[in-house]
């Protein structure tokens, strides 16, 4: 069971709390872990990444066991720690405000 | 009794404020997509419950809201259910079509360096819905360009023959980005639409789409190499009123405009407005030649003269204008009214709209006579509709 958290605006639009559990079958990687998330909650498609390209959208992160992966490559296994649900990948948006 | 709906969108949700026919009190309700830019709601004259929704944001893009209720629930439209791979179709992806069979092979427009830029979309600023079909909507979208979908908002595809017609490549943007922000559609004549994009003009379709042409004769902008070039101006609105469609009304960076043959010539018609910077523009619903705006100071200072919020109406289609401003703020005011962000009822005495960016909508029950603060202190509105109820 693989453990995602959302920011405020993604739960409240896929209605959901801040953390959700998905199954992934195969490799666990930031692709995988997206491909399932989206398939559960189809209105988050775009929002985390570019729907053409599949970019992440730029104000966003991707933060694994306190490290950065949202430079890793897509297909790149994410730490042991989430592939078996100890830690969770945490989805984070930009600070900004005033 | 009938009643309106006024949809309001803002820099952090949407609200919706419903009356009875008086106008006189009012209950809001929201904010829907709390925190959210709401760029802009329409609902469909064909079902007045059904409410598009234009929800963006700088960090998680674009998405599109549909109402079947009249704005009390609201949905993600779905696309291709359960995709195993990246879905195909969404409510929220918008991609230009090059294709060679339909699209056309262009791919840059004008930076603002002079420079050439590729099309990239950022969100929809407008939401027209069909005239005769629910399910039938178009989207005015930043880098400009005309999208529509005929499935309730599940699916979006590019109208190309605008973005390919020829001047594309010449279309630079404006402050606010390159942004296709008017869409009118015509309802005598149903393959003619009208558009405008910031900064690139007036556009018009014979027939449905396939086919575009500059509208833009007449007009002056000083600010660009040839001021009266087929395209590079910054429109700001356009307004029509249904039961004249061939007459149009402009509110252009500078100047207010009009034209009596579809867009083929305009006319200045800025008379003795204090200033004939702005953005909105507006027709009655009854009186065709009754036409509204509000004067903004300039394209440097975006605030009224003199910190007073006034309406301006003109009942003889332009040049001579009368200054309203009953019940509106007579000393230091400095908002703003963005370009959507006025409309008109069709009560029998026609209601006129508008919000500001310092968060507050007004109504006039009256045609402009005298006017009132629905609302003082919403987030910056960025767009109003009216819809008029049975």
């Amino acid at each position: 069971m693989i453990r995602v958290v959302l920011p405020a605006h993604l739960r409240n639009l896929a209605k959901t709390g801040e953390e959700v559990q998905l199954e992934i079958a195969g490799p666990v990687t930031q692709r995988s872990v997206l491909d399932a998330l989206e398939a559960r909650y189809p209105m988050l498609r775009g929002t985390i990444r570019d729907h053409l390209t599949q970019q992440r959208r730029p104000f966003l992160r991707f933060f694994a066991c306190e490290e950065d992966w949202s430079h890793e490559e897509p297909d790149a296994l994410l730490p042991e720690a989430v592939a078996k649900g100890e830690e969770p990948l945490l989805i984070v948006g930009a600070i900004a405000g005033g | 009794m009938s009643g309106v709906r006024v949809l309001v969108g803002t820099r952090k949700g949407a609200f919706i404020l419903t009356s009875d026919g008086k106008r006189e009190k009012w209950n809001i309700e929201g904010p829907h997509f709390a925190g959210w830019e709401i760029y802009h709601l329409k609902g469909s004259p064909v079902d007045p419950n059904r409410i598009y929704a234009s929800q963006t944001s700088g960090w998680f893009g674009q998405l599109v809201q549909r109402s079947n209720d009249g704005g009390k629930t609201w949905e993600v439209p779905s696309g291709e259910e359960a995709p195993p791979t990246f879905p195909a179709r969404a409510s929220n992806k918008f991609v230009y079509d090059e294709s060679k069979e339909t699209g056309k092979p262009l791919t840059t427009h004008q930076w603002y360096d002079g420079t050439q830029h590729p099309w990239e979309f950022k969100r929809v600023w407008h939401f027209e819905p069909s005239l005769h079909d629910a399910d039938t909507v178009y989207a005015g979208v930043e880098d400009a360009a005309l999208f529509r979908s005929t499935d309730g908002a599940k699916s979006w595809h590019e109208l190309p023959g605008l973005r390919g017609h020829g001047t594309g490549p010449d279309w630079q943007p404006g402050a606010g980005g390159m942004c296709l922000h008017t869409i009118i559609l015509d309802p005598a004549k149903p393959e003619r639409i009208y558009i405008a994009i910031s900064a690139a003009g007036a556009f018009r379709t014979d027939d449905g789409g396939k086919t575009w042409k500059p509208i833009n004769k007449g007009l002056y902008s000083k600010y660009i190499p040839d001021p009266t070039a087929e395209v590079g101006h910054c429109v700001h609105h356009v307004a029509m009123n249904p039961r004249r469609p061939d007459v149009l009304f402009m509110q252009k960076h500078w100047d207010v405009m009009r034209s009596d043959n579809a867009g083929d010539q305009w006319t200045k018609i800025s008379g003795n407005l204090p200033t004939d910077f702005g953005f909105v523009i507006d027709v009655h619903a009854h009186e065709p030649e009754t036409v509204y705006v509000v004067p903004i100071k300039s394209d440097s200072e975006h605030f009224p003269l003199d910190g007073k919020l006034r309406v301006y109406r003109s009942k003889s289609g332009g040049n001579e204008w009368e200054e309203l401003k009953k019940g509106l703020p007579e000393r230091d005011c400095y908002v703003n009214v963005l370009r959507d962000a006025m409309a008109v009822d069709q009560l029998d005495e026609c209601g006129v709209y508008f919000g500001t960016t310092g968060g507050q909508v007004y109504v006039s029950p009256d045609g402009g006579d005298t006017w009132n603060a629905i609302v003082h202190d919403l987030p910056g509105v960025l767009s109003v509709e009216v819809q008029t109820l049975s």
